[in-house]
């Protein structure tokens, strides 16, 4: 069960949660478990096709996932993701 | 009878190596250690170039800042060469270093021969007071601070992350501080925008900002732009400015001031707030990833947290501004690593701070490109622009 924080604008769709374990064995596998329970997060993190969001950003540990393999990434227990969209307060 | 002064120097000198100055002028710039052992102000009168300086009297203490390797080559210089030749004799002696020598003659041998002396700017005595912490440390020092009197940086917004920025970057001595923002103040501000007061709700926050500055450090100088930035204004603003300083509250304006910055190699210190959570970073054109290869489009507007009214906690922005204003320091003097190719995720309910690294996108719509082939009609735009922004209100 790896770690995923959730980034204030998803946490409405998580119960409020600021991080959850899921099941899976690489980033894509994580970020469907996450979808399967909440829902609602669904349309913020894939689009139609199934792809990542180009808004969203996801890093295993330090890392974009984008560098490493994608969502194919391999996750492990001990590893942290990091869900992270574009945000503009100011 | 004990020897006479002149005598131990005489003794002194025959105990040390000595080096013209034709030689020290051949050897400049080869890595050799130059150092002028006089006080500071015969120092700041003029000096060797590359010289560093160790007054005789802190040689003990401050010769390792200047010369940490005890084997390297170093010559030591004062006016005329006995001070020098004594500090030498310290050096080898008692400090254990291997090639140290006394440049004869001293630097008015070298002006008699007609050879180079650099007449370093200096601060008034009230600067000198006022930055005297920041002379202190080594990575500012007098060089880092003449940087700061000479930078030019402008603030986008003074606001939440532009309050602290401002006050902090005045104290700190930058010279000219812009400040773009077209609102006036208002009394739902002052939970966080500390550069504001109760008595100036209604005052443009222009006005009001300048008004904290020059109450902090009135030497800087204050360039209003009570303006919002767009397309038809921004490059005519932002030209000229050493480093920016992004807190802006909506993605259109950050789109259109990463592609205007990287069209001019500006680089921008960048930090966005909401609620609990902060996001820092430093986009220094071509050197690290811009904007667009963070985030290559905006979220939709309903995920975009900042098109509605959103809370955030007051002190937030001050974490924020303050570590933006520190990146921009760190920027003008050269000091550190700024936060290049990396985002600062700050939580503060958890008191965690996680970096990510982030990287140039090879085919970044802007920055992978010539800056020259940029258009104006292109800057700020992403796909879904004007759905995005009429979504937005």
């Amino acid at each position: 069960m790896a770690t995923i924080r959730i980034p204030p604008v998803l946490r409405p769709s998580v119960g409020g949660e600021k991080e959850l374990t899921a099941d899976g064995a690489t980033v894509g596998e994580l970020l469907q478990s996450l979808a399967e329970t909440h829902p609602a997060t669904r349309g913020q993190l894939f689009s139609a096709e199934g792809e990542l969001n180009r808004y969203v950003n996801v890093y295993l540990n330090d890392e974009d996932v984008r560098v490493l393999g994608g969502l194919d990434t391999p996750v492990g227990d001990a590893d942290t993701v990091v869900i992270l969209p574009a945000m503009a307060g100011g | 009878m004990s020897p006479s002064g002149a005598e131990i120097i005489s003794f002194i000198k025959s105990q040390i190596s000595e080096v013209d100055p034709a030689e020290v002028h051949d050897l400049l710039g080869d890595g050799v250690v130059l150092v002028d052992v006089r006080e500071t102000l015969e120092f700041e009168a003029g000096h060797l170039p590359g010289a560093k300086h160790v007054p005789r009297g802190h040689l003990e203490s401050r010769i390792e800042g200047a010369a940490p390797d005890r084997s390297q080559r170093v010559i030591l210089y004062c006016a005329s060469g006995q001070r020098s030749a004594l500090a030498a004799h310290t050096m080898t002696d008692l400090l254990g270093y291997e090639r140290v020598e006394s440049m004869t003659g001293g630097i008015t041998l070298w002006k008699d021969r007609g050879y180079e002396v650099l007449v370093p700017r200096t601060l008034d005595a009230e600067q000198r007071e006022r930055y005297s912490r920041h002379l202190l440390i080594p990575e500012i020092g007098m060089e880092g601070q003449q940087k700061l009197l000479d930078a030019k940086v402008l603030l986008l917004g003074a606001g939440g992350l532009g309050s602290p920025t401002a006050l902090y970057l005045a104290a700190a001595g930058v010279g000219t501080l812009g400040i773009v923002d077209s609102d006036v103040v208002d009394l739902s501000n002052l939970q966080r925008q500390v550069i504001h007061t109760t008595d100036r709700i209604g005052v443009p926050k222009v006005d009001s900002a300048e008004t904290s500055i020059h109450g902090i450090n009135p030497n800087v100088e204050v360039v209003k732009y009570r303006t919002r930035l767009d397309a038809s204004n921004i490059m005519e603003i932002i030209e000229g400015y050493d480093v920016i300083v992004d807190g802006v509250d909506n993605f259109p304006t950050r789109y259109l001031l990463n592609d205007a910055t990287v069209r001019l190699g500006i680089p921008v210190v960048s930090a966005a707030i909401l609620g609990f959570d902060g996001q820092l970073s430093v986009f220094k054109p071509f050197d690290g990833p811009c904007y667009r290869c963070l985030f290559r489009e905006p979220p939709p507007a309903e995920l975009a947290p900042s098109c509605g009214a959103n809370g955030v906690l007051g002190v937030l922005p001050g974490t924020m501004g303050l570590l933006q204003a520190t990146e921009v320091i760190k920027l003008v003097t050269g000091a550190g690593d700024p936060l290049i190719g990396k985002l600062l995720l700050y939580d503060a309910l958890g008191t965690t701070f996680t970096t990510v690294r982030i990287h140039r996108d090879p085919d970044c719509p802007i920055c992978s490109r010539d800056p020259e082939s940029i258009a104006d009609e292109e800057m700020g735009v992403f796909p879904d622009y004007e759905a995005f922004c009429a979504a937005a209100g």
